[in-house]
């Protein structure tokens, strides 16, 4: 085999590209510009960090199946759990997407983490209301039938049907924690590609 | 970017200071840990709701005289969802929620059909065995003439206006309405013996998960609203942004629940598909901001990054 045929095989060309984009000095940082200061930046790390509880916790909740919590103290305990967490997780993602707004952090080619970024936050809504509809209580009794209305105005209802436990509860806990974790990947690594934002030029000549 | 013009709300200048040391993987452990420790704090001392879900049997014992004029009017087509249209029955366009000149909902039509009067109530009746009485009156019903069956429901929907639940028989002083009184009447004593959760859950198969006919059947009743308004729920009292007790709710909805506090939204019939619509457009502009000139400038000449980034602006006056 001469070179230029390993050149031009498949895995060559996955291996050359991903690690010419994102070195693993890129991926892992031990450095940061010294503008990364400030606690606004606290909130993407802890939108993460609060993604990981709540999923760890949906998964304790997952295997004793969704009848478990109502009856065991214990399983009532690890609801709450994913509750607040879930709580945590708005609040934190809320505060970094309008602090990244503030920043305008989508200059210099970040455009697409924004896009990526408002993609989460609409999948989360998705992920949130899929998630009260399945809580098998008159909550989620009492949300799926009002909330049914807007879905079936769009024509949408058709297909996906609030109403429909089966369905939601695998929208729930399979499709969209499925879409948000590679969505996460795809936002962090973006990141990490293009490094974190310098602020914004006061000096250059201001020209829009 | 070497000769084109330098767009502050669109470029990023080239960082050329300093770094200092960061512990990434450091920083996402402690991250975790905190979040863990919040999360447990906040579940012990508030917990999570878990108000049990309403039954047909529970809310035929409860409120029987409601159950039986809902399935009434299940029965005579009168229900929110024998009138709803797409995406559970055909009705003229108009029945269905509309965008301006866009039927979107009556477009798409029927995917989960619905005769009220059959699921709701005759293929349960149907299904009670050992019911001579019962069954000879369905049979009546069921081969009577269209007129005949709107006399009888005229009647005994008149009549109901008066309903009462007495000596746990569904009593209306209705004349001439045929086999109806005996079918309201089952019905309800039906559902009080759980029967009829069973029959609309388990009416196609064994295994099941979907809870719609159920569900539907108890939103057409007045009893799950008035539970709602106890615990404050309702779309006028910003429902979406609470759950039952004082549990927060769907928080980041509060932009989506304020359009229903607003007119038109608050008394329009499309009210729903229109509030989609405005959260929609909304959030497709947010999703484009970078590429929208003028709005994208707000960050910028709202000043307010200089409070984020303020030891770099310090900084850099002192140079
Ligand atoms: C599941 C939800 C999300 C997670 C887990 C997440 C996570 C992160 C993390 C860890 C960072 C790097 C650290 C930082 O700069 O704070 C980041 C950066 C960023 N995020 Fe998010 N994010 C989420 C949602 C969003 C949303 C809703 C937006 C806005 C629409 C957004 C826009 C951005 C942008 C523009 C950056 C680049 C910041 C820069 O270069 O300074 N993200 N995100």
């Amino acid at each position: 085999m001469s070179t230029s045929e390993i050149d031009r095989q498949w895995t060559t060309r996955l291996r050359k590209r991903t690690f010419g984009k994102l070195p693993p000095e890129k991926m892992l940082p031990d450095t940061q510009p010294s503008y990364v200061s400030s606690w606004i930046y606290v909130f993407g790390v802890a939108t993460i960090s609060s993604l990981v509880v709540v999923i760890a916790t949906g998964c304790v909740l997952a295997i004793f199946g969704p009848a478990w919590w109502h009856t065991s103290n214990v399983g009532h305990f690890v609801n709450s759990m994913h509750l607040w967490s879930v709580e945590i997780f708005f609040f934190s993602m809320v505060i970094h997407l309008w602090g990244k707004y503030f920043m305008a952090a989508w200059r210099g080619g970040r455009a697409l983490t924004w896009i990526t970024g408002m993609v989460l936050f609409l999948c989360s809504i998705v992920t949130a209301l899929t998630g009260y509809v399945s809580q098998s209580n008159f909550d989620s009794q009492w949300i799926s039938t009002q909330a049914k209305d807007a879905i079936n105005g769009s024509g949408g209802g058709a297909f996906f049907n609030l109403l429909n436990g089966g369905q939601m509860l695998m929208w729930h806990i399979v499709l969209m924690p499925l879409i948000l974790v590679l969505l996460v990947g795809v936002h962090v690594v973006l990141v990490r590609i293009k490094g974190v934002v310098p602020p914004i030029e006061e000096n250059a000549g201001a020209v829009q | 970017m070497s000769k084109k013009a330098f767009r502050p709300d669109v470029d990023a200048p080239e960082w050329k200071g300093g770094h200092s040391p960061y512990d990434i993987i450091k920083e996402g452990s402690i991250a975790i840990a905190v979040v863990l420790i919040l999360t447990l704090i906040l579940a012990v001392v508030f917990g999570s709701p878990d108000d049990p879900a309403i039954t047909l049997k529970s809310w035929s014992t409860t409120a029987p005289v409601d159950f039986a004029t809902t399935a009434l009017s299940e029965l005579n087509g009168t229900s929110g969802t024998a009138t709803y249209g797409a995406p559970y029955n055909s009705q003229n366009s108009s029945a269905s929620q509309q965008l301006g000149p866009l039927k979107l909902e009556y477009w798409i039509g029927v995917h989960i059909p619905i005769n009220t009067a059959k699921v709701f109530v005759i293929n349960p009746l149907k299904a009670l065995p050992g019911q001579p009485a019962l069954d000879k009156d369905l049979a009546v019903f069921q081969n009577a003439s269209a007129s005949a069956k709107t006399a009888w429901l005229n009647n005994y929907t008149k009549a109901a206006a008066n309903m009462k639940f007495l000596n746990n028989q569904v009593v209306v002083n209705a004349s001439d309405a045929g086999p109806v009184p005996l079918m309201i009447n089952d019905l309800t004593q039906m559902a009080r013996s759980g029967a009829l959760d069973e029959a609309l859950l388990t009416g196609d198969s064994f295994y099941t998960t979907d809870y719609t006919d159920s569900l539907l059947f108890i939103s057409d009743g007045s009893y799950l609203g008035q539970v709602a308004q106890a615990d404050h729920l309702t779309g006028s009292q910003w429902g979406m942004m609470n759950e039952t007790g004082s549990w927060p709710g769907q928080a980041w909805l509060w932009l989506y629940t304020f359009w229903y506090q607003v007119s038109p939204m608050n008394s329009s019939s499309n009210g729903d598909v229109e509030v989609l619509a405005i959260m929609l457009l909304l959030t497709v502009g947010l999703t484009l901001m970078p590429f929208i000139p003028g709005l994208r400038s707000i960050p910028r000449k709202s000043k307010v990054y200089r409070i984020i980034w303020r030891e770099h602006y310090q900084n850099q006056t002192k140079d």
